[in-house]
């Protein structure tokens, strides 16, 4: 099985509404919290680690692009 | 602090001279085996050579055991191993038994686990043994065999390569001496002197967090049971070990903080409030106290020439897992057989390189799971913290977060990926694959008595055994190789069906074992070409 990177959910917005929601009212700290308690949940949901290391490339490559960004925007 | 250890056991021993030492120049003593270091590894690799025929010289430069518990845990693998070597029974008399453990965080408990969950072993998953009890029973054996030549405050203090052996300086109480040996191997522990004799580097990571051991005498009524805590009442924010040893010792494990001072942290008298705090009262006495922090590191080749190593000359891992002294007591039960065959040139030096190939990786999968326990018991980042954090919280209520919990994997063996395996070439649906060890099953002895197939292994003399089950036609074995037959006229009977079951057998299955209890090939009718094929290449003969 491959990372799906198709749009899976009927109605996207309301997947992003309910992640959104779940961090209202939290303070940094505590949405960190929640963010790691929910990222083992839907990881274990997966069950596979392919999938797993596949959805870390895909997430990390953005947060590396956005530094370099970041780098080069500062030079 | 009390040296209880004495009253037990026998620890002191006598330097006497040796004939070898009035020996020099051309005329020094030349030995085939000389092993460094009389620990529970050195021990064990003399006995099981001196078993197979080998003479063996055994050096080691104190002339006492070691003080203190240590190595307590030792595996079911390794007391198959001490069955092998005639210490088994001894082992396990003295030593507490257990399987279970539990893991608490905070002041309740998340789950238990228990590590040998079926019936019909012979041996149990662990036993709890000061490592000063296994060293003096091993050395009780060496002195049955008169094929050992141990040799008190006998300290290599120099090693020469040469192309058939090496050469060793040897400093004793009076003065030095040289011999030569074809083969040195090295089980001289994590500070090797022969590691930096041969200039091989030990590389890995050092972890900075400090972890207390005191072995505290008391009786109590705690069960018999690994217990771990995460951020005990007791002791917030760390970990905290409770285990039982013989003789109402029971080892305690307090994480500390990596700022702590090691000096001030071991004087009894900052000790004794950390453990009271603990057991709820101070009706304990200290047996021995030792500060540590973890190394995972291990050297590149285990063989340099002729000189090998084993134990923790060879690799390091954190003592979370039982992964050290049981690791070492493999690589002598892996060693042995090889070493043997090649001394009595039935098998070319290369059957050695397998040793490097097999223990290393094991080494490797020891320092990772050992390495991932530390991770998790003392988190680097505040990330990993957080992340720690969400799996204890989870293990509360949902499975998944349990088996996620890691307060230390306990040792189990390695399966090897060796080119003494011959592949499967038959369907199977379970038992242990080429590169597995053997796995017990209880039996009963054509004659009615009950044993095991462990027992039945050591009765073939632990050389290449086939263990053949069922009906089947009478293989025709080769030479040299033991039998064991479950099943069929005159053969063990597999009454409870486990053998069966454990080695997915069918009338006409058969297993090659290797002289070590690893699987080295399995066969739904064992023809006897392919088992002739099979057994040259587990004897590194093609």
């Amino acid at each position: 099985m491959a990372l799906s990177t198709s749009s899976n959910f009927a109605k996207p917005d309301d997947a992003f509404r309910a992640i959104v929601e779940a961090h209202r009212g939290l303070t940094d700290a505590q949405s960190a919290d929640l963010d790691a308690a929910l990222v083992l949940v839907l990881a274990n949901h997966i069950g596979d680690l392919d999938v797993l290391r596949e959805a870390i490339a895909l997430a990390k490559r953005r947060t590396l692009d956005a530094s370099q960004q970041q780098q080069q925007q500062q030079q | 602090m009390a040296s209880a250890n004495t009253a037990h056991a026998k620890t002191q021993f006598g330097y006497r001279r040796h004939p070898d030492q009035d020996r020099s120049g051309a005329n020094v003593a030349e030995h085939s085996v000389v092993v460094v270091g009389a620990g529970p590894v050195g021990l064990s690799l003399a006995i099981d050579l001196a078993q197979r025929g080998q003479r063996v010289v055994l050096l080691d430069d104190a002339d006492r055991i070691g003080e203190g518990s240590r190595a307590i845990c030792f595996s079911k693998r390794s007391l198959e191993f001490w069955d092998r070597l005639g210490v088994g029974d001894r082992m396990v008399e003295k030593g507490v038994v257990w399987s279970v453990g539990k893991i608490f965080h905070g002041a309740s408990q998340l789950y238990q686990f228990n590590l040998l969950p079926e019936e019909g072993h012979k041996r149990p998953a662990f036993i709890n043994l000061q490592q000063f009890y296994a060293e003096a029973y091993l050395v009780d054996r060496v002195e049955q065999l008169p094929e050992i030549d141990l040799r008190w405050r006998n300290k290599v203090i120099a090693l020469e390569s040469r192309n058939d052996g090496v050469a060793l300086t040897i400093a004793t109480p009076e003065g030095s001496y040289q011999v030569h040996a074809s083969f040195v191997v090295a089980c001289d522990g994590a500070r090797s002197s022969l590691r930096q004799m041969v200039g091989a580097e030990f590389a890995g990571q050092v972890f900075e967090d400090q972890f207390l051991i005191a072995d505290v005498k008391m009786t109590a009524a705690f069960p018999t049971e690994r217990w771990f805590w995460f951020d005990p009442p007791f002791h917030a924010g760390r970990s905290a070990l409770l285990h039982k040893q013989p003789d109402d010792i029971w080892r305690i494990d307090l994480q500390l903080n990596p700022d702590a001072d090691p000096i001030a942290e071991k004087q009894p008298e900052n000790v004794r409030p950390r453990i009271e705090r603990m057991l709820g009262h101070d009706k304990f006495e200290f047996e021995w106290i030792s500060l540590y922090k973890f190394q995972c590191r291990r050297m590149a080749k285990f063989i340099h020439g002729r000189v090998i190593f084993a134990g923790d000359s060879a690799h390091q891992v954190s003592p979370f897992g039982a992964r050290g002294a049981n690791s070492g007591l493999e690589d002598a039960e892996n060693l042995a057989w090889k070493l043997d065959r090649v001394l009595r040139r039935l098998s070319p030096e290369g059957l050695l390189e397998s040793y490097h190939i097999e223990r290393s990786a094991a080494a490797d999968e020891n320092i990772r799971e050992s390495t991932r326990s530390t991770d998790f018991m003392a988190p680097a980042t505040k990330q990993e913290a957080r992340l720690r954090q969400a799996v204890l919280s989870l293990a509360e209520d949902t499975e998944f977060g349990k088996r996620m919990v890691n307060g230390g994997r306990l040792s189990v063996p390695s399966v090897y990926d060796t080119p003494l395996s011959s592949g499967d070439r038959d369907d199977w649906r379970g038992g242990p694959r080429p590169g597995a060890s053997m796995l017990d099953a209880p039996v009963t002895e054509p004659g009615g008595g009950s044993s095991y197939l462990t027992d039945a292994f050591i009765r073939q003399g632990t050389r290449f055994t086939l263990l053949t089950f069922g009906n089947g036609a009478d293989v025709d074995v080769p030479e040299g190789v033991g039998t064991i037959r479950v099943g069929g006229a005159g053969g063990l009977v597999d009454a409870q069906g486990l053998a069966g079951q454990r080695y997915d057998a069918a009338p006409g299955t058969a297993y090659l074992l290797r002289p070590d209890g690893y699987v080295a090939a399995r066969f739904r009718n064992a023809a006897r070409p392919i088992l002739d094929a099979a057994l040259a290449r587990a004897s590194g003969l093609n």
